[in-house]
């Protein structure tokens, strides 16, 4: 379900925007409006629609226009041009008092610097957005307390905000944002003045959060890994102008101009493929087959070791080239020299964790789904073709299915 | 050149609209006059009701409550050494005519301040009529000050409060202009009225810098009790004029030191205000 629907949203700072727009529309750049009208050009006719429950994370260097957008959203800066429908009411044209409605009840949003009122205490921080749509003492009380308990801060509540330490900060930006229950939150650079440490805690804790919440939140960085951890879609922005839309797989695997690959060139690919992107389909035999079919097998498909499945390819084990001659010398079933401790692991599971998992484990791993269905295989060298990126996804979200369009390139 | 440019009648004009002014609202003037003249003798009547002693312990009180130990000590030394010196009564008139003419300058100034601090327009208006304010010398406003209001201690609240009101707007101003833009943010994005905004964010966080104001604007007022004993206000004013035509070096003395004790007793007590506060926030 579309939760937000952005249209041609155009922000050009300065006055008498006009001819700017029209340059615009003709597919003037930043520059060449700035050269020919002196204007700048915040945010360029971007589009976009964003699901209920969905992270969208909004990505650019410093001077894209990342945050002139998100500002847009909820008003803080006025649109020049262009809708904003957040449930179907657009926000761009509605009247002030309409608008803080929904400010009020629809859209939180958690600062870069944090921004707590440094003459608050933590918990009066948290109470704002509550104590400004007039609730009583108690109940905004409550609310808030249960913000900050979400967060982990239950027992800072008469702390002042300078007290805390960065990341405690913006956990309690965060219960603020939250305490009103919005169904949005706007995240601008929310973890950016965060030290590494922190910022990966943060981002960790915001997904759990997420879990348990199902907030449709957009998301500002300008940190490539960031966005890639927490994005369900990325949105990569230039100049103004939305450059690139899709998930972190497609926007690694299929950067749409120089930009987005100069953007991306850099990012440890280990925390963003997955087993199923660099699985082999594996080779394999049932158990009414005897052990030379096994030996034949082997030979004809030059591996060492086969997975035993049933008809409905549930994995029961595996067995080594040198298990099956001894079966063959010694005249012992399939079914006596299967070795059943098999090292198995998810099609989602990241990269990153498989490095243990391969490095101390003479069989290759087996890619099983929830009902022990062998999906496929992971292989030392197919680990090693993912690092160096040589991995090509298809634009659809891979699936069981899709295992024969995944395509090791050498 | 004479000949050329014959010279602007400027004074006559300024004279027409004085003279104007008075025609129209010569009651409102009155009434001004009674409402100022009745507030400041009634300020000095409540400074003066009780015996010295008890004053002087009220007001050392007092010091300590709005600021600390040190300041209430000085107040206590100060306003006994000024109740020997015998200059305790026209230090309480001067008292009451300089926290009238803060008053009225706070009342005023800090309103506009933060009018000036939401409209860029208002601001453009305001601030040149500031820089007039300021650098007109004092004696030049005394004299539509005693057109309209007589001689005596209203014209000179009058002109204190022209003179003192500037610092008041101009800081009220920087104040809230200074709160950093992503609190205001933070304010607006919660949806927050601009009344909500102002009460609960921006005045809070200017707090500091408006106090700043509102202790120059009580500074500016205290020295301007000199310049108002000229047209008849009492006080210690008046006490320094009176030494100062008759040469008298030991009681121009006396009644000096008299404004210096008020002065620095109320400059600390407001400067510490705003930073008390503060400080028992900070505690919490």
């Amino acid at each position: 379900m579309i939760k937000i629907q952005v249209k041609n949203l155009t922000k050009i700072f300065g006055s008498k925007p006009d001819k700017a727009i029209q340059l615009l529309q003709e597919g003037g750049s930043k520059k060449q409006i700035l050269q020919e009208t002196g204007l700048t050009v915040g945010v360029n006719q971007a589009s976009f629609a964003v699901n209920t429950g969905e992270v969208f994370v909004i990505m650019g260097l410093s001077g894209s226009g990342k945050s002139t957008l998100v500002r847009l959203l909820n008003r803080l800066i006025e649109p020049t041009r262009g809708s904003i429908e957040i449930d179907g009411e657009d926000v761009a044209t509605m009247s002030k008092e309409q608008l803080r409605e929904v400010r009020r009840k629809k859209l939180s949003m958690v600062f870069q610097r944090f921004a707590l009122f440094p003459h608050r205490t933590v918990l009066e921080n948290v109470e704002y957005g509550l104590e400004i749509q007039g609730l009583l003492k108690d109940e905004r009380q409550e609310k808030a307390k249960q913000a900050l308990a979400l967060v982990g801060l239950s027992g800072w509540e008469s702390s002042m905000p300078d007290q805390l330490s960065g990341g405690m900060q913006q956990r309690v930006g965060l219960a603020r944002a939250l305490a009103n229950n919005p169904d949005v939150l706007l995240m601008d650079e929310a973890f950016s003045a965060l030290d590494p440490l922190i910022r990966k805690d943060m981002q960790d804790e915001l997904l759990e959060l997420q879990s348990s919440m199902q907030k449709t939140i957009i998301f500002i960085t300008h940190d490539l890994d960031e966005a890639l951890k927490i994005g369900d879609r990325i949105a990569l922005m230039k100049d103004g102008k939305i450059v690139q839309i899709g998930t972190p797989e497609e926007i690694l695997t299929n950067p749409a101009n120089e930009y987005v690959e100069k953007f991306v060139e850099d990012v440890d690919m280990s925390k963003v493929l997955n087993a199923e992107h660099v699985m082999k389909r594996p080779e394999t035999i049932t158990l009414d087959k005897g052990p030379r079919v096994a030996l034949q097998l082997m030979r004809d498909s030059g591996v060492s070791s086969l997975y035993v499945v049933d008809k409905r390819k549930t994995l029961l084990g595996i067995v080594t080239a040198e298990a099956v001659s001894q079966a063959k010398a010694e005249g012992l079933t399939l079914q006596e020299v299967t070795e059943t401790n098999v090292p198995t692991v998810r099609p989602d599971t990241r990269l990153h964790d498989l490095f243990d998992l391969i490095a101390f484990s003479a069989l290759p791993l087996a890619v099983v789904n929830e009902g022990n269905r062998l999906l496929g295989v992971v292989v030392r060298g197919a680990v090693l073709g993912g690092l160096a990126g040589r991995v090509k996804v298809k634009q659809e979200p891979p699936s069981e299915q899709s295992l024969e369009r995944v395509n090791l390139v050498g | 050149m004479d000949k050329l440019f014959p010279k602007l009648p400027l004074d006559q004009w300024v004279e027409t609209l004085v003279r104007y002014l008075w025609k129209q609202a010569g009651g409102g003037f009155d009434l001004i006059k009674m409402f100022i003249s009745g507030w400041v003798d009634f300020l000095a009547f409540l400074f003066m009701g009780l015996p010295d002693w008890a004053m002087i312990l009220v007001f050392s009180l007092l010091a300590w409550l709005l600021s600390k130990r040190s300041v209430a000590i000085f107040t206590f030394i100060g306003l006994s050494l000024v109740s020997n010196l015998g200059y305790w009564a026209n230090t309480m008139q001067t008292l009451a005519l300089v926290l009238t003419a803060a008053l009225i300058s706070i009342i005023l100034g800090i309103p506009t301040g933060i009018m000036c601090a939401r409209k860029k327009a208002v601001r453009d208006v305001v601030m040149p009529v500031l820089d007039f304010m300021q650098t007109m010398p004092a004696f030049v406003y005394l004299i539509p000050a005693i057109f309209f209001f007589g001689i005596g201690e209203v014209p000179g609240v009058i002109a204190s409060v022209i003179f003192a009101m500037p610092p008041t707007i101009r800081l009220t101003n920087l104040g809230i202009r200074q709160v950093p833009v992503e609190l205001v943010e933070a304010a607006d994005s919660f949806g927050s009225t601009a009344a909500q905004k102002l009460l609960k964010v921006q005045l809070p966080l200017a707090k500091p810098t408006i106090m700043a104001g509102v202790n120059q604007c009580i500074m500016l007022s205290l020295s301007m009790v000199v310049i108002a004993s000229m047209i008849g206000a009492k006080g210690l004013g008046a006490d320094v004029y009176r030494a100062v035509t008759q040469i008298k070096i030991g009681k121009g003395f006396e009644a000096g030191l008299a404004i210096v004790i008020l002065a620095i007793m109320l400059d600390r007590v407001t400067q510490h205000i705003g930073n008390h506060k503060k400080n028992k926030g900070e505690r919490v």
